[in-house]
């Protein structure tokens, strides 16, 4: 199967570069979910990056607006806007906020989004319409897993899979770390498979930087009828620059100058390729 | 001088849903949610009409507000109606996030406004919603005074809006007074009555009791104009300008606490731009209670007596 490793490593590049031009973001997220962001723009989803506004277009809804750098430089990497913009990161006046804003006009972006807990139910709306209309466009969204402390969540879950939303599909970004620390010592979140499950839905476990397994999952998922589809993706935050993996501190921080040369190289010389 | 004539009493919530319903059949985009209040809110009009187009989501007012703006992010229009201390408060950061900050096409109905909810007390009786909403950008606060309004007032928000909008209404069955062919624009203020002595700005429900309480003044010599503040965001300036140059005193009047309302609002404009004596009248800093509709208007002086005695005490004071 074709996989597309070099586009992740290309994405977590921009992705240390821009965050270390704004000074300030979140790294270690935005890195976990290189492999994912590369296998669903470059292989899963139904889109056009020279007509963001096609209406055919399949959705995609980053509920984690913290880990906007990788969505950015997905897009950019993907045609969408040009790479040099990701340098504005962050910054007064562009286009690429600290958490996605739509008003501010970057193509591909469907939904601002940052406060947590939201942003499965609005992928759910979009689902749910699309479910009226008869259309065959899926929606996907992407979950952190500290994210799922927030009750609201599961309301959504709830609602999905009460309504049968199969043409919803959720990635959870499993990497078992938040700011204060492992997801397990601040609120135990596990079993996540049992507790989705209970919930209704279709439970996918994989290994988030497997990029085989997860276009295997996304096509699974496609197939499954009348059920919501969860993706439970095992990532590692910082995935790709050895020392500062699975480092919660790495959560909201970004490489200095220095740092970013070091990184870079660390980045090269873990490197998959396909 | 218009005299007001009730057309026979209905609650502003049937009012709202025999509006959704109504401009559901003129609009195939309009899409309804329902947090299992659907019949106490209003909502059950459209629900039965068109079940194909509503969708429980039962007791979870955050999803809804999601789903709401996921629906509207697909070129639907939904309308989510619940009770306002719910959509205000327990959804207040989905409004602000999903609704506001994307600048979506929803409707809200705000169910349950104000002292009149009666019985049930406190917990359910909105008293804070409009201070909730009014801050947040994009968002339009619309407060009609009867059932007539407050189905057009549906009818204007899924013709004339692009953004989200909050629609709040009351339980109780009230007078029914405005006419079905009324000039209705979205952020401008009616005038119902016309008085030389002093102004009264209501909105809701207390329109009809400000409108009762002018007629009481005017037996003591007293005369009232009357301003009807449908809209409550955005507020209509140049009405409170134009009354702040003719009257001295001005009253507001409104089934809400006088912080972040109508009473609020109305300040914000006087200060300014053309200061002028102000009385808010509302509620005052506490929660409600349990009681008739009634008897709660009356004991916190929001009834058409009550707000004599309040503009009397204080043209004496």
């Amino acid at each position: 199967m074709q996989t597309f490793y070099n586009q992740a490593f290309e994405i977590r590049k921009l992705i240390l570069e821009s965050l270390s031009e704004a000074g300030s973001g979140h790294t270690g997220g935005s890195l976990g979910l290189a492999d994912v962001f590369a296998v669903l723009y470059h292989k899963v989803l139904r889109h056009n990056p020279l007509k963001p506004g096609w209406n055919e277009r399949d959705r995609l809804v980053l509920s984690i607006g913290h880990v906007a750098p990788v969505l950015y430089a997905t897009l950019a990497h993907a045609g969408y806007f040009p790479v040099e913009e990701l340098k504005t990161l962050r910054k007064l006046g562009s286009r690429l906020q600290g958490h996605p804003g739509r008003d501010f006009g970057l193509p591909g972006i469907e939904l601002s989004a940052g406060s947590l807990g939201q942003g499965l139910s609005v992928a759910l709306g979009m689902a749910l319409a699309d479910k009226m209309d008869n259309r065959s466009r899926r929606t996907y969204c992407i979950l952190g897993d500290g994210e799922l402390q927030e009750g609201s969540v599961w309301e959504a879950i709830m609602a999905a899979s009460h309504h049968q939303i199969d043409n919803l599909c959720a990635v959870v970004d499993r990497n078992g770390l938040q700011i204060d620390g492992p997801t397990e010592l601040v609120m135990k979140l596990e079993s996540l498979t049992d507790r989705w499950k209970a919930f209704g839905w279709n439970v996918i476990s994989v290994d988030g930087h497997d990029q085989t397994a997860l276009i295997e999952a996304f096509e699974s998922a496609q197939k499954t009828r009348e059920k919501p589809t969860v993706i439970l993706a095992k990532t590692i935050m910082g995935k790709g620059v050895k020392s500062i993996e699975d480092d919660y501190r790495w959560h909201g921080k970004a490489p200095s100058k220095e740092q970013l040369a070091v990184f870079l190289e660390e980045l090269k010389n873990s490197r998959r390729y396909d | 001088m218009t005299k007001w004539i009730n057309k026979g009493s209905k609650p502003t919530r049937t009012g709202f849903g025999e509006g959704v319903k109504a401009a559901a059949s003129k609009n195939d985009m309009i899409v309804g949610l329902g947090a299992d209040i659907t019949t106490s809110v209003g909502m059950h009009f459209f629900a039965d009409t068109f079940p194909e187009r509503f969708f429980s989501l039962g007791i979870a007012e955050q999803n809804a507000i999601g789903v709401a703006a996921g629906l509207a992010l697909s070129g639907k229009i939904p309308v989510f109606s619940t009770y306002g201390v719910f959509a205000a408060h327990r959804a207040a950061d989905q409004i602000r996030i999903s609704l506001c900050y994307n600048n979506l096409h929803v409707i809200i109905g705000g169910a349950h406004a104000g002292i009149s909810v009666g019985p049930d007390g406190a917990t359910h009786q909105a008293l804070e919603d409009i201070a909730s909403l009014r801050a947040l950008p994009n968002m339009t606060i619309l407060s009609p005074c009867d059932a007539t309004q407050a189905f057009i007032s549906v009818q204007k928000a899924v013709e004339e809006l692009k953004g989200p909008v909050y629609i709040r209404f009351g339980r109780e069955a009230v007078a029914d007074f405005t006419a079905e062919d009324q000039d209705f624009k979205i952020g401008k203020a009616h005038r119902m009555r016309k008085g030389d002595d002093l102004c009264i700005i209501a909105t809701g429900h207390l329109v009809w009791e400000a409108l009762q309480a002018a007629e009481k003044l005017a037996d003591k010599g007293i005369e009232a104009t009357v301003i009807n503040m449908h809209t409550l965001k955005p507020i209509d300036k140049d009405s409170i300008i134009e009354a702040a140059k003719k009257f001295s005193r001005i009253i507001t009047a409104e089934e809400h606490q006088i912080t972040g309302g109508l009473g609020s609002a109305v300040a914000e404009v006087l200060a300014e731009n053309h200061p002028a004596r102000l009385l808010r009248i509302g509620m005052k800093d506490r929660f409600g209670e349990s009681g008739k509709a009634e008897e709660l208007l009356a004991k916190y002086q929001m009834d058409a007596e009550g707000l004599v005695q309040q503009i009397v005490r204080w043209i004496n004071s």
